[in-house]
């Protein structure tokens, strides 16, 4: 059973992306939809499965490591594999509608969308540095090339920029990765752990750690590495801003942050910990600040990113030296934070799509008074809005109760400016654009409301948001499941 | 035993649905969206009944999971929150029949009421929250419910009230959780508890402890209004009339003072609160905001905004209320939560009335009204002689409670501040009733409507009746079982015995 869910898993993506190649967009979306069922089975799957029986790790084709490709299926995993079928099915039905089929390069939609997902997935449950690589730049690749679908040069131009910035982190990381397997021997996460446990770390590891953070911290957008995101995000097709924003930046962090919690505790330091984590707060500044100058909605939505990004970086100081109580509570707000900002900022891209579609303008002025409508996707765009600003009871507010609890546990009270003021913020923005549509002005006074599946799906994904706060505990339980250390090598 | 755990549910999603239903109907479905709004109305108010009774017998109501690790959302009635639920559920329904009158032929009421109901629905889980963390829930989920009702009208004005509003609100918010999160580090989840949970605590504790009641109360005064934290509330005035009633009466700034209430008795505890001495400096703030709210309503000019003051001063009664380290000061206190609801909302009706019927929103504009409108008149006296504190209506029945109460407490000093506020509101009500009543009426109002027999539409006259008909009862009938006296002395003799 497990066996067929993890190659319906990792295949059906490859195979669906080579399928849609071959056909135009309205084929493709056909196509597409039965592939997205698979691969929301599968995935449910495969999270009820390990829910019940709990990890273990996977040989691809029955090869261990060091020869074959070393799955690591664990219940973050599998958590992080269930939100991608989530967001992506979400937005594949959503640029099936939203895309125009008429314009013959927008056929390279499917197969891009289908190589992103088979990307985030290796990522997921990849559990050797190499393979890893391999996945981003899968990922990089197709996401580079779904922001050029934009059409316009503007949007040749920030992808581009992507690419540069991509292909750059790529090689810091893979910079690191070698001198990692100079040091050790070792590609295997789960390996160089071991070793390391064993032995003390051999000199200018450290060096290969920071190269391999930076580089993927330049992958996430962390301040002050982040330009090339706003740019990107905001000039992307709505479906395509929310597949970056929700997943294809998690899972540059993914990689970071799994590096940090095996090595951070013998090669990392106090110091390393507190500048990453203070660059993450100054992310969260400087991105709601940015976010709130913004004219367009949708930059408004891609800067929110930029902060919301930030808090993702405290895990660096909140798990190091620290007691295991308070370092569990702060992996599993991390985990809410990025499953909740996924879902949220889903909705927000395509509810803001939306609203563009039905005001005919991109501008926030454009908003005036559209609330008169009662449209649907201002509704998701406000319930994606109050978990971005952390207030209850979505999933954003657990994530944030859980990282003030680990703030204040660990004794590194600062933290707690940081996640108070980041929600001050980033209620600023969004209610910026609430502002706007209570505005009585006689100039609006057409209104399109777009086709009801278009607008259907952002509500759920907000909803889910605002759902994942009440049953946040239910979702943790499935993280820190006992995982089967049987295969590791 | 099933209905045990699901009466509160009920009671909360009845306003729930409500908001989904009215927010889904078209704007023009104004008969079914008014029957779906005063049906849930009447049902809660039959939920919240039936759970007056079950709680006065000693039944236990009560729902809670685990929401996050660590914490509990918890629904639990007692008899504090089924003071709370009751003022709701009778406020909503009244507030409800006005607003249908007062928006009549308005835009955008879908989302009026849509809001208007989640709001209620905020103050509901505010009222059977059943620990901070599920207080805290709701009470957030109130700020953002009454905004869109604060910036209803959509005018600059308005869009500027809503953002003052806002930067207040969430950041109490934020110092709130603030303090939530340092409370559960220090003591885990404390479910609210008659008697409180500190009351014999560690010495090491102290100055932690004061420190989270610091931020506790700095956080639920920004809603209570608690000077200096009262700038939004004048502002907010631009709302509709009925949703300036319903902030002043039983959402908002209740919500702040009810807040307190629920820290002082039943996380703290009234006697650990007293040792650590926290209670005297609240004391003294509670007193100076009841003196600075009346001595501000002195110099205004828009009837709104002075009853925005009073307000503000209002609310403090309560604050001091608790504070008084005794049961009968403290029934004082908590019975003003109802009282002032009461008389405040009957206020905020008449000021509306004048509004929608003649145009009126200055005091100068008043003259004579008493004679064109006598029963919206008669309940703006009441409403008034209530809020003076003179017998035999409710605001005395609170201000005697509470005098005798400092007198046991051995806090005589609380006697004088009694004392000049009531003479401040006379300074500043006897006025407005000398113009209603005893000057001659212009030639022509502002801007007036007629509707048929009665002075003002049916919807407007009925609702500001009956509560000015409650707020007499609520004085006469204090000693009966069920009157909010009654029903606050149970209160106070369960938190003082736990």
């Amino acid at each position: 059973m497990t066996l067929w869910l993890m190659a319906g898993l990792l295949f059906t993506p490859l195979a669906w992306a080579v399928l849609t190649l071959l056909t135009d967009f309205r084929w493709g979306r056909w196509v597409t939809s039965f592939g997205i069922l698979v691969q929301v089975l599968v995935s449910l799957g495969l999270w009820l499965t390990i829910a019940r029986d709990g990890g273990f790790y996977y040989g691809l084709g029955g090869w261990d490591a060091p020869l074959g490709i070393e799955l690591r299926v664990d219940g973050l995993a599998v958590t992080f594999v269930l939100l991608t079928a989530v967001v992506a099915s979400a937005c594949g039905w959503h640029a099936g509608v939203y895309i125009d089929p008429d314009k013959a390069w927008h056929r390279y939609f499917w197969p891009l969308f289908w190589f992103l997902w088979s990307g985030l997935n290796a990522v997921w449950l990849g559990g050797d540095l190499f393979n890893l690589y391999v996945g981003l730049e899968l990922i990089s690749l197709s996401a580079v090339g779904l922001v050029a679908l934009g059409g316009k040069a503007a949007a040749l131009r920030a992808s581009l920029r992507y690419l540069l910035a991509a292909l750059l982190g790529s090689l810091a990381y893979l910079l690191g990765v070698a001198l990692l397997y100079g040091q050790f021997g070792s590609l295997s996460i789960a390996g160089v752990a071991t070793l390391l446990a064993d032995n003390p770390a051999p000199a200018g590891s450290g060096l290969a750690l920071a190269l391999m953070v930076t580089g993927l911290s330049l992958k996430t957008a962390l301040f002050p590495l982040h330009q090339w995101l706003p740019p990107a995000h905001g000039i992307a097709k709505s479906p395509v801003s929310a597949l970056l924003s929700a997943l294809v930046v998690k899972a540059s962090f993914y990689i970071a942050a799994r590096l940090w919690l095996e090595f951070g505790a013998t090669i990392g330091s106090f110091a390393a910990a507190q500048l990453v984590g203070l660059l993450g707060s100054a992310a969260v500044v400087w991105g709601s600040w940015l976010a709130f100058r913004q004219q367009q909605l949708k930059q408004v939505v891609a800067y929110s990113s930029v902060a919301q990004i930030g808090y993702l970086f405290l895990l660096f100081p909140l798990t190091y030296s620290v007691s295991e109580a308070v370092s569990l509570q702060a992996q599993q707000g991390i985990t809410l934070q990025v499953i909740s900002h996924g879902l949220a900022k889903a909705a927000m891209f395509l509810a803001a799509g939306n609203l563009i579609l039905s005001v005919g303008s991109g501008r926030i002025e454009a908003l005036a008074g559209v609330s008169r409508f009662l449209p649907f996707s201002l509704f998701s765009f406000g319930l994606a809005g109050v978990s971005l600003m952390s207030l209850p009871p979505t999933g954003g507010f657990t994530a944030k109760w859980l990282l003030l609890q680990a703030s204040l546990g660990s004794g590194q009270w600062w933290w707690v400016a940081v996640l108070l003021a980041g929600g001050l913020l980033s209620a600023a923005y969004v209610f910026r654009i609430y502002r706007a549509s209570f505005l009585e002005r006689p100039e609006t006074d057409r209104f399109y409301h777009p086709p009801r599946s278009l607008e259907v799906i952002p509500l759920i994904l907000a909803l889910l948001s605002l759902g994942l706060g009440l049953a946040s505990e239910q979702v943790l339980s499935v993280m820190a499941l006992p995982f089967e250390e049987a295969g590791a090598p | 035993m099933m209905l045990s755990v699901w009466l509160p549910v009920l009671a909360l999603m009845t306003s729930l649905l409500a908001a989904v239903v009215i927010f889904a109907l078209p704007e023009q479905g104004y008969r079914l969206r008014t029957a779906v709004n005063l049906g849930a109305a009447l049902v809660k108010l039959g939920l919240v009944v039936v759970m007056v009774w079950g709680v006065f017998r000693g039944v236990d109501y009560g729902v809670s999971f685990t929401m996050a690790p660590g914490v509990a959302f918890v629904l639990k009635a007692d008899a504090l929150s089924m003071m709370f639920a009751g003022l709701s559920a009778v406020l909503w329904l009244l507030t409800t029949v006005y607003a249908v009158g007062y928006l009549e032929d308005s835009p955008n009421r879908s989302r009026f009421f849509g809001f208007f109901s989640l709001c209620v629905a905020s103050t509901m889980g505010i009222a059977l929250a059943g620990n901070l963390f599920t207080f805290f829930l709701f009470y957030e989920m109130l700020t953002l419910s009454t905004y869109p009702l604060v910036v209803h009208r959509g005018t600059e004005q308005a869009l500027k009230a809503g953002r003052t509003y806002l930067i207040y609100t969430l950041t109490g918010g934020a110092v709130l959780l603030l303090a939530i999160a340092w409370l559960q580090g220090v003591a885990g989840d404390l479910p609210f508890r008659e008697g409180g949970h500190f009351t014999e605590n560690d010495p090491a504790l102290h100055t932690s402890l004061i420190g989270i009641f610091v931020l506790l109360v700095a956080g639920l005064g920004v809603k209570a209004a608690v000077f200096p934290l009262h700038g939004w509330l004048p502002q907010a005035m631009v709302a509709p009339a009925p949703v300036s009633a319903l902030l002043h009466a039983v959402a908002v700034v209740k919500a702040g003072a009810f807040g307190i209430v629920r820290v002082v008795y039943n996380i703290y505890g009234v006697e650990a609160s007293s040792v650590l001495g926290v209670l005297e400096p609240l004391a003294w703030l509670a007193a100076f905001t009841i003196l600075y709210g009346s001595v501000r309503a002195l110099w205004q000019v828009d009837l709104k905004r002075l009853l925005a003051f009073s307000t503000v001063s209002q609310v403090s009664y309560i604050i001091l209320g608790i504070c008084l380290f005794g049961p009968v000061g403290a029934a004082g206190g908590l019975v003003h939560l109802l009282h002032q609801g009461i008389m405040k909302i009957t206020l905020f009706f008449c000021a509306g009335n004048y509004a929608e019927t003649l145009g009126i929103h200055r005091l100068d504009e008043m003259d004579g009204a008493g004679r064109r409108m006598p029963a919206t008149s008669f309940a703006f006296t009441v409403g008034a002689f209530g809020m003076i504190g003179a017998p035999p209506l409710a605001g005395f029945i609170t201000k005697w409670t509470m005098g005798t109460g400092a007198l046991d407490a051995g806090m005589d000093w609380v006697i004088a501040v009694l004392v000049l506020s009531s003479l401040l509101n006379a300074a500043y009500f006897l006025p407005i009733l000398h113009r209603l009543w005893f000057r001659d009426p212009p030639r022509q109002w502002p801007h007036e409507r007629r509707w048929g027999r009665l002075e003002t539409s049916a919807w407007l006259y009925w609702p500001t009746l009956v509560t000015a008909v409650v707020t007499i009862l609520a004085g006469v009938l204090a000693s009966l079982p069920f009157s909010p006296l009654s029903w606050a002395e149970l209160i106070v003799l369960r938190e003082y015995s736990p």
